[in-house]
């Protein structure tokens, strides 16, 4: 079996710095317990890798070197990194694809990150707000955003503790320089869990509904060096503007027209400095705080820091 | 590369060192890749932004509407134009009374004149009033931004300090003490004003 054949490969690498082993001996021994004893895989696995501790007389912590490292989850920074890690799943999100068995919001101690099961996987579904020790993921990168990945050789042991997910807010700052389409006075779909945001009326799953009025702000700030994308939801967009759904709703309805409300909101921010903060999801940073960076600037200070450069 | 295209950086840079640059190009044959100003200091803008004072404003149009607008910053002059593909920006100039400090988000653009020199201006996304603090943050970030492309000019791996070597005859020492002399104007505009709060007499 394939399957079997990885987890020896991984075992194999695991202890490549403490013993010899040549995969196909692990591999019979997989297959002996699996197969002969009807152990299940990831029982076998644990069983094999313990009788090579006892034999390299390590502890299972020491497995480092060829095998995966501990990472916290909001510190991932590499590409196709094998991991171990103890999380709480934070959310799940509704698969887009077929070939998705599960998605969503992984977090520990550090922070959070996305993680994805795949069908073809198989792999036992996690419950939302359980804790597991997840053994084999391996790190996954899009356009500078990390995930994780579990996979066929992923085990999966819910763990009987609660973890206190760590806050990994983003922080950044920069000139505001545009509100793109899809900001201010719009309308979300009332149908039940999902608030997609209607073009002309229509949602892209349910077709021509009622919709119901909210407000946010799709801006992007930038420093000069690089852009960032922010949401402002909208009791954020409210803080930034001072204008409240309801009188935007008014305004909306004095002109006959929702996008002066937009407009009404691009006269009064674009081109100043702000601070945002808060969690990455995907393209953009969905802004739980805001400031504006309206202190005087420091001159004197500024001249003795560019006169260093 | 089969990313989505990524939106282009706003360069900070000053308007002396923007009406010195003339020398546009792409990076790829498509039709609709990013056009790029070259900066004599060694970069490239497909967008800029920047804050000043709105100094005048005349609809030069014939017929239909187009705005310019001088925008003053400590070491020059940026051009701005808007027209009926500007709307928002058009009827900001209209609308706005000089002086009045701006902010502007738009894409360089270059104008050869007969006698063969180019003139540089820009084609505004966004203009909003701001007040003169954004107006100092701007000032200190275009300074720092400079200054960092200056230290960087003899990098060997900046390609586009090589294009800008090739391109323009200028020495990059005057940006820096352009942009110093632009910090040093903060700071004195800082003294005077902290001197009057506590010396002058109060206005009659």
């Amino acid at each position: 079996m394939t399957d079997l054949h990885t987890h020896a490969e991984d075992i194999v690498a695991q202890f490549s710095d403490h013993l010899d082993l040549t995969v196909d001996e692990v591999e019979e021994r997989l297959e002996n317990l699996v197969n002969e004893y009807r152990v299940p895989v990831d029982e076998a696995r644990r069983s094999v890798v313990n009788s090579y501790l006892d034999e390299a007389g390590l502890e299972r912590d020491a497995l480092g070197g060829g095998g995966n490292a501990s990472v916290g989850l909001a510190e991932i920074d590499q590409d196709e990194q094998w991991l171990d890690v103890t999380a709480k799943v934070v959310e799940l999100w509704e698969p887009r694809s077929d070939s998705v068995a599960q998605v969503g919001l992984l977090g520990d101690e550090t922070g959070t990150t996305k993680f994805v099961a795949f069908e073809t996987s198989d792999l036992p579904e996690l419950d939302e707000g359980a804790v597991y020790r997840l053994e084999n993921l391996v790190t996954d990168e899009y356009q500078g955003n990390f995930s994780v990945k579990l996979n066929r050789t992923t085990t999966i042991t819910e763990v009987d503790e609660d973890i206190e997910v760590g806050d990994d807010a983003e922080t950044v700052e920069g000139a505001l320089v545009d509100i793109q389409s899809g900001s201010g006075l719009i309308k979300r779909c009332p149908e039940e869990d999902c608030t997609r945001v209607l073009q002309n009326g229509r949602c892209s799953e349910h077709g021509s509904v009622e919709g119901e009025f909210d407000l946010r702000i799709k801006g992007v700030l930038d420093d000069g060096e690089a852009v960032h994308e922010v949401i402002f939801d909208r009791e954020s967009t409210e803080a930034l503007t001072g204008t409240t759904l309801d009188e935007a709703k008014d305004m909306a309805m004095d002109a006959l027209d929702t996008t002066v409300v937009a407009d009404e909101m691009r006269i009064g921010t674009l081109g100043r400095y702000y601070r945002v903060s808060g969690p990455q999801f995907g393209r953009y940073v969905l802004v739980d705080e805001f400031e504006r960076l309206s202190d005087p600037v420091d001159a004197e200070a500024a001249l003795i820091e560019a006169r260093s450069i | 590369m089969s990313q989505a295209p990524t939106r282009e950086v706003a360069r900070r840079v000053f308007a002396r060192e923007f009406n010195d640059a003339s020398h546009t190009f792409k990076e790829s044959e498509d039709e609709r890749a990013p056009v790029y100003l070259l900066l004599p200091t060694g970069e490239r803008a497909n967008r800029v932004f920047l804050v000043g004072t709105l100094t005048e404003k005349e609809d030069v149009g014939e017929g239909d509407e187009y705005w310019r607008g001088r925008i003053v910053d400590p070491t020059g002059t940026f051009f701005v134009y808007a027209g009926q593909y500007q709307p928002e920006a058009a009827s900001t100039l209209r609308d706005l009374e000089p002086p009045a400090y701006v902010a502007v988000v738009g894409k360089p653009r270059t104008y050869e004149t007969d006698d063969g020199s180019v003139n540089v201006s820009v084609r505004p996304e966004s203009i909003t009033a701001v007040d003169s603090v954004t107006r100092d943050r701007w000032v200190v970030e275009a300074a720092q931004r400079t200054l960092e492309r200056v230290a960087a000019f003899e990098d060997e791996s900046n390609e586009y300090a090589r294009m800008a070597r090739e391109e323009y005859d200028l020495s990059v020492e005057e940006y820096r003490r352009m942009a110093l002399a632009a910090l040093e104007g903060l700071d004195e505009s800082d003294e005077l004003e902290s001197d009057a709060g506590v010396d002058a007499p109060a206005e009659p």
